[in-house]
Parts: C-alpha cells; structure tokens; sequence
C-alpha cells in the first residue's frame, strides 16, 4: 500500500537526517575513551566557555522574558497606540528571523564597537561592550526577541479583554488583575516561549563568534569553542562540549514538547 | 481607555520603557547597518558589492538556498502528511523529533553532519570511492541548510490539514473521484498556503545560516563561500565597510522575503 | 443612585454610535434600553461603566461629574453577554474576587459568598469551574460575582442572549425578581422587545445612536413619539392609504399621511360577531399560518393588506372567507406629525336616551 511506502520513506528521511547525526555526536565523544572525554569537557577552557554560555542563557531568558510579555500586552490591548503603529510595530518584531546572525553580530560592532563614539563612551567609563560580555548579550538578545513576544500575542488575543474588563469592574487595578486573571491564561504559553529562548540563547553562534572575539577564556562560549576545536583539528574535544549542549538540547526538546501540550488543553 | 491600563503603577515612564528597549534593540542596528554601508559613499559601496568573491558568494546562497528550499517542501510535505494523516508506532516520537532543528546549536548540527558524512566516516568514505564529493562542497552546504530548515514547512503544514474538514473529501469521494484526484484537486490546495510560507520561512533561513555551514562547507571562496561566511571573512579582515555592504545586500532580500510571507498570511487571515 | 447623563455622544474613528444622548435614572429603578443591533446601546452601558471614554458630553452619579474615574471607582456591577467568568477560578472565588480585592476578612467574604451562592441558587456549586456550568448557571454565577461587593448601579449587557429561549423565561423572571428584591438601580441593555417589556420599569428606546423614547413599556406602546418607535414595538402593518378605511376618513385631510396599525388593534370576525357592525368593513381572509398559542391571519380590505391574530378558541377561519373588520386604533404620521387616532366610527351612532 501507498502507505507504507511513505512511512518508510519519512523513518528513512528522519534518521538519516536526524537521528544518525544525533548518534553520531554521543559516539564520536568516546572515540578516545572515558577519560577523552572527561579531560574535553574539564579543560579550563571548556569550562569557562561552559559557564559563560550559561551566564547568557539566563540573563537574556529574564530580560526577554519580561520586555517580552510586556510588549505583547501592549500590542495587543493598549488602545494608546494607533491600530496603523500596531501594525507597523508588529512586523518589526519579526525582523531579526530575517537576519543572519552574523549580520546581527556586525550591526552591534558597527555601532558601539571601540571604534565608535558609543563605545567609547562605555569604555572610557570602564564598560567594554564588544569584545565582551555585555556585548554578546546584546547579541544573543536581539536574536532571540521574537520568540516570547510571538509565543504571548496569540494566546492574548485568544482569550479576549474580557476577563479584565470584567475584573477592572470589580475593582481589581492592572497588577493585580495581571496576576490574577491574564497571567494563568498565558503560563503555558510563556513557558514554552522560555523553553524556546533558552534553547536559541545556548545555541546562538554566528551573531556571538562576531561581537566576542572568541578570545578563549575569555569571551568564549560552549558553541564557539566547538567553533574553534574544529577549526584546529582537536575533534573529540569538539565532540564532547558539543555533546554537552546536544544533551541539553534533547532535554530541552523534550520540555518544548510537554508545554506545547500543556499550552493547548486549556 | 482599556481598562487593564488604567490606575496606578502603569505610568508613561514605563510605557517608554518597554518602547525604548524595542526601538534600541530592534530598530536601531538595522537602520545603523545602512547607514554604515553607506558612510564612506555610493562607490565605496559599489565597490564592496561588486568585488566578484562577494557577490559569487551572494549567488551561490542563494542557488543552493533554492535547492535546499525545493527539497524541504517534497521532504516536508510528505513527512507532514504522514505525521498528521497516518496512526504508526512511533509517530508522536518523530513529532517531536521534528522540532529537533529548532532546540540544537547551528554549529553542533554542523559538527554532527561533519563526522557523520566527512571523510573519516562510513557514508563520506563509500562516496568518496564512488567520486561523489560531500563535506567541504556543494552538497554538505545543501544537507546543512536542509538540516536547519527541516521543521518549517511540516510546521506549517500541520495545522491546516488538521483543520481541514474530512467532509470535502468524502463529498469528493462520493462524487466518483479517485483518491490520487481528490488528492490533487481537493487537499492540496488547502495545504498549498502552507507550503507556500513554510518554502518561504525556510529560505529565508537557509540564505542566513552560518553556523551549520561554516563548519562543513570548506569555505573556498568563489567555489563554496557562502555569503554569510563571505561577511565574517570581511570583518575577520578588518574590512567592516565591505562586510556592512554585503549585508545590505542579503538583509534587503530577507526583509523582501518577510514581507511578501506577511502579506500571504494576511491575506490568509481575511478569509 | 441618581443617574444624568448629558449631551453623550460617541466616535468610533468615523462612526457616529451615540448622538447626542440625555437621560435621568432615579434611584431603584430598573431600566431597560431597547434597540436594534449596532444602535449604540451597548455604547451608552460601557461608558456608563467606565469601559470607554465619551467622545463628548457628562456624566453624573448622584450629581458629581465621573467621566475621568476609572471603573474600579465608580462602585458598579457589570454583567457581560458571555459572562466573562474567570476560567481558572471556581464559582466561590469568582464571586469572591470583588472582595478579595477590597481585602475583606475571610469570614466577611465566607459569609457573602455563601449569601449570594443561596441567593442565585447555586448552592453545591460554589467548587465548580465555569466550564463544568450549564449557560444558565454561568450567567446567575455572573449575576453574583457582580453584586458580591454591594455596587450602587447594576449595568447588564444582553445578559440572556447566550441562553437557550426555553431557559430564557425562566432566568427572566428570576432577574427581575431578584433585583427587586436587592433593590439596586439596574440598567440592562437587550435588542428583545418581549424581555424589555416583561423585565423593566422603564424603556429607552435607542436607534442609529439617539435616544427615541423613554417611559414605562406601557406608555411607549400606547404613545409611541416617533415612527421608528411605533414600528420597533409590536408587530404593524404601514397602510399608505389609510382615507380608505372606515372611521379614518378625515385623515385624508393631513396629505402624506401614513398609518401603523397593530395587529391587536384588528378585530376580525365572521359577520355578526363584532358588535359594533356599523364601524366594520368586509374583508377577505388570504392565508392563516399557525403560530403555536394562535392563528396569524392575512386579510385583504379593498386594496389594504392587514395581519391580526386570532385565538384559537374562536372558529377557525379558512383562505377565501369573508370576515368583518375592525380597526379600533392607528398611529398616525406624516413629515411633520405624528398622533394616534381611535376609530371615529367606536361610538354607537345610534346612542339610546333613557
């Protein structure tokens, strides 16, 4: 039957695709060995690129988080801004899907790189921006702006002002209703959104490798270093930081999966 | 005056805040990027854009964006079907697994295609000995850009075909038409809108990726230098004014490509 | 609570909704504001409330100017069509929210809530959410929520448009009722002339954005001021010649004169039946259709097509019988006027002096 074919035809797709690279990074990490692997990951530098990954995940996940849902909010409900500015304000917030990520490091180099009047301002004042981490935050959040924003707006219009309407009647002022009647209607939905940001925020790499250098030990993260491991030939290393961040990633997969479900039952 | 915004705690102060961190974060670098590719004038421009690496390397993403393209929309209009429409053992697994693009760092994604078709592999070394080349050439940089496009057009097959109403069928099949017709003339085109922004997404994804691509792709300049890897060679070279003149380039295409899935969609929506 | 409303007006972008408005409202009083649908009722409640802002024009609550408060001030009760029920709460904090706002002690808010629970009726309800509610459940769920932090002016908006008609009476009846018996000043908004009629105190008839008429349903329907007025409450016929018919004769005098009659201002009998022979004229029965509880007859008089209703208990009538016709009243209007005028022909001709 017609069937059949296709069913196999899309396992074959999946795992040639999928599945046999995924496998491929958990046993290239053994090629040399437990120990290979140990002394890959416990490298000073694997560990600083490690931490400095992290230190980004959770600074943009809050930030975007919270500019996130608020300017979903106002796009949706604030009737202080013009339907046509709605609109408009809109399809800017898809923009940085439309630019590579490179390009998305070069513009913040361009502007408050130690060459403009911007960055050095900053850095006469002892704040470096590029070429360091504060720079590299500014990356990783303009490439993950979308995601929060995109992930409230619908579940917003979806349950409609009414609820709030109706709690402003009764007394209830915005934070209040905020929490009590809009936030259990969109959980899920911001849930999900941060389980999307934190896998993009750890995975980021073209707009990074541009604003930090990739001065190791330094300015380097977890998908930078794999970056540079590769570039000198040392592969298991390459492998095993890789198959630190793959781990993550199937255990973020799995997280994406569960508040997608959660996020439709109600 | 919806009623949510009004009373204490929500000031102008905190409305321009939120605004301020948009237009900062958003607005502000693209504007920037134009005007600096600008600043040194319409020649330097010129020059930048024409010097034939750079825009080789803008045709050549975009002819293998176009391939990577065309093949996700048969891949993923049939894996989509076969999710929605078919009940096997395993199929919520390879659901989910469909978001796996989505979760992986671009660059482990390359590091995996890396060892799984390079050279020192089972798949790289059976096609070497038949003279298919595949890291370090065309086809790599065409399995990258597939890899990372992979969710797109499933994604947004999906809701329309579960949306879509059983009964048009069944009034086709009653009507005498076979399957393969009905097929053609009676599901496809609910689902072609959706492969249609689905195609899009994912060229534009594929024309911007740098981190799959970078790190199979060999990035011999002229022959498989990508575009994206053309600009950070630009900037790795001190060349940021060349660099900012290629992007340009490439952001004006994706902004082309946004707007017209924009329009798509919204005109979608007013049916 | 004393209610004026002045010069109300309000502008969508381009769109008049309210011209123009002016009302009082005393205290207790249970009004009703009636119109066709994209009126501007809906409008006039949400401003009343606070949900919108006025375009121009005031208004007041017991003589002081509310335009600039907020909904959370302005101590009102807001019963939405789709009752807008908080989803993720169960009925007991529903109807507790107004007054957990307010921060009230546990045991006040216990003993409200289960008051207002025994009130509505909704008692063994009160772990429920929403969606394990029937429509009419959720709307007496909305009902309490509103009166649980004792407001000054009840506003509803089409609250029995969601419900099935069956259930419709009954929740209808037990409105009323209800608010009688808390006795706050209620101003609900509904496109239904029955409900308004059965429900009110008083009606506001609101079309295109202005205010037609106000008074009891028995003074609209017997006085209406306006054309639109007229037709909107019971059914009529629009008779152009209305010279034609017997006792209305001097109307031909006013030109461009037209009439409204109302089917429950035509008798209709088989000869000998209406007493007041000498006011009737012939007419012939065209169709009957049935109606459940009585007959809809459509009668033809000369040139003048009528509709009345017949009860079921007299004879049935059948298509092509003649019939005696009497038309006791029509509301009478042309481009300058507009008046009701009875039957000229009602007194007997021939009175007795004893």
């Amino acid at each position: 039957m017609m069937r059949r074919i296709w069913i196999t035809l899309t396992y074959i797709v999946f795992s040639l695709l999928l599945i046999a690279p995924l496998i491929k990074i958990f046993t290239g990490s053994w090629a040399d060995g437990w120990s290979g692997f140990i002394e890959g990951i416990t490298r000073p530098q694997s560990l600083h690129a490690l931490m400095m990954t992290g230190i980004i995940v959770v600074v943009v996940t809050g930030l975007n988080t919270v500019f996130g849902i608020m300017l979903a909010m106002y796009l949706v409900r604030a009737e202080w801004i013009g339907r046509r500015m709605k609109r408009l304000l809109n399809s800017l917030v898809d923009l940085p899907f439309a630019v590579s990520p490179v390009i998305g490091g070069l513009m913040i180099v361009l502007i408050l790189g130690p060459n403009t009047i911007i960055g050095t301002l900053f850095e006469d004042a002892g704040f470096k921006i590029v070429y360091a981490l504060p720079g590299m935050i500014l990356a990783t959040l303009f490439v993950t702006f979308p995601l929060m924003v995109r992930e409230v707006m619908p579940v917003l219009q979806e349950i409609g002002a009414q609820q709030e309407e109706a709690a402003s009647t009764l007394g209830a002022y915005s934070w209040y209703t905020f929490w009590k009647v809009t936030w259990p209607s969109i959980r899920w939905g911001v849930i999900y959104g941060v389980v999307l940001t934190v896998a993009r925020s750890l995975g980021e790499f073209g707009a990074v490798l541009v604003v930090s250098g990739n001065i190791m030990n330094k300015t380097q993260t977890a998908t930078t270093l794999v970056y540079q491991d590769v570039e000198n030939f040392n592969v298991v290393a390459a492998n095993g930081v890789a198959l630190v961040l793959a781990a993550f990633s199937v255990g973020l997969l799995l997280l994406m999966e569960w508040a997608k479900k959660r996020k439709e039952v109600h | 005056m919806n009623a949510l915004f009004r009373g204490k705690g929500w000031s102008f102060g905190f409305r321009s805040a939120i605004m301020l961190y948009f237009v900062i974060l958003i607005v502000l670098p693209i504007v920037g990027i134009y005007t600096q590719s600008f600043s040194l004038g319409w020649t330097p421009f010129w020059e930048s854009v024409s010097d034939p690496l750079a825009w080789k390397a803008v045709l050549l993403t975009v002819k293998l964006a176009i391939i990577a393209t065309v093949l996700n929309m048969f891949l993923g209009t049939m894996i989509g079907w076969v999710l929605i429409r078919y009940r096997f053992p395993g199929r919520r697994l390879l659901n989910s697994l469909v978001d796996l693009p989505f979760a992986l760092p671009t660059a482990v994604g390359g590091l995996m295609i890396l060892l799984l078709l390079g050279p020192n592999s089972l798949v790289g070394g059976l096609a070497e000995r038949l003279g298919i080349e595949i890291v370090f050439h065309e086809p790599a940089i065409i399995v990258a850009m597939l890899f990372v496009t992979f969710p797109f057009v499933i994604r947004a097959i999906q809701p329309l075909l579960e949306e879509m109403d059983k009964s048009e069928e069944e009034a086709a099949y009653t009507l005498g038409a076979t399957r393969a017709k009905t097929f053609f003339s009676v599901i496809f085109p609910t689902m072609l809108p959706g492969i249609m922004s689905g195609a899009m997404l994912a060229f534009s994804r594929a024309l911007a990726e740098f981190g799959a691509v970078v790190l199979v792709a060999g990035n011999i300049p002229g022959k498989t230098l990508i575009a994206s890897v053309y600009i950070f060679g630009e900037i790795e070279s001190s060349n940021p004014q060349g660099a900012a003149a290629v992007s340009v380039l490439l952001l004006t295409l994706s902004f082309l490509i946004l707007w017209t899935v924009n329009l798509i969609q919204g005109r979608r929506s007013d049916q | 609570m004393h209610i004026e409303v002045r010069n109300l007006n309000k502008n969508f972008g381009d769109f008049h909704a309210v011209r123009d408005v002016s009302f009082e409202i005393e205290k207790g009083h249970l009004i009703g504001l009636l119109g066709p649908s994209g009126g501007g009722k809906t409008s006039i409640l949400r401003m009343l409330a606070g949900l919108e802002s006025p375009s121009s024009g005031d208004i007041l609550f017991h003589g002081k100017r509310v335009n600039d408060l907020p909904p959370q001030e302005r101590g009102i009760g807001f019963v939405f069509q789709n009752y807008a029920l908080f989803k993720h709460m169960t009925v007991y904090d529903n109807i507790a929210f107004g007054l957990k706002v307010k921060k009230q002690s546990k045991e006040y808010i216990r003993e409200r809530v289960m008051y207002l629970v025994e009130l509505t009726g909704l008692k063994g309800f009160e772990h429920r959410y929403a969606h394990q509610l029937s429509g009419g459940q959720r709307q007496r769920v909305a009902f309490a929520r509103a009166l649980a932090p004792e407001p000054q002016l009840l506003l509803l908006d089409e609250p029995f448009a969601a419900i099935d008609a069956k259930i419709r009476t009954e929740l209808r009846t037990w409105l009323k009722e209800m608010i009688e018996r808390v006795g706050i000043t209620s101003i609900f908004v509904t496109h239904d002339q029955e409900e308004a009629i059965e429900v009110a105190d008083e009606i506001m008839i609101i079309s295109k954005g202005r205010l037609e008429q106000k008074g009891s349903p028995w003074d609209i329907y017997k006085s209406p001021e306006t054309p639109f007025v007229a037709s909107f409450i019971g059914e009529s016929t629009i008779v152009d010649n209305i010279a034609q018919l017997k006792g209305f004769e001097d109307a031909a005098s006013r030109p461009g004169t037209k009439a409204l009659i109302r089917p429950e201002y035509i008798e209709i009998g088989k000869p000998g039946e209406i007493k007041l022979a000498s006011a009737t004229l012939p007419g012939k029965v065209k169709h009957l259709h049935f109606r459940g509880s009585e007959w809809m007859v459509e009668l033809l008089v000369g040139d003048t097509k009528l509709i009345t209703y017949r009860s079921l208990e007299k004879e049935v009538l059948h298509p092509g019988d003649q019939v005696s016709v009497l038309v006791h009243r029509a509301y009478l209007f042309n481009d300058n006027e507009s008046w009701i005028a009875e039957n000229k022909l009602k007194v007997d001709p021939m009175p007795i002096h004893i």
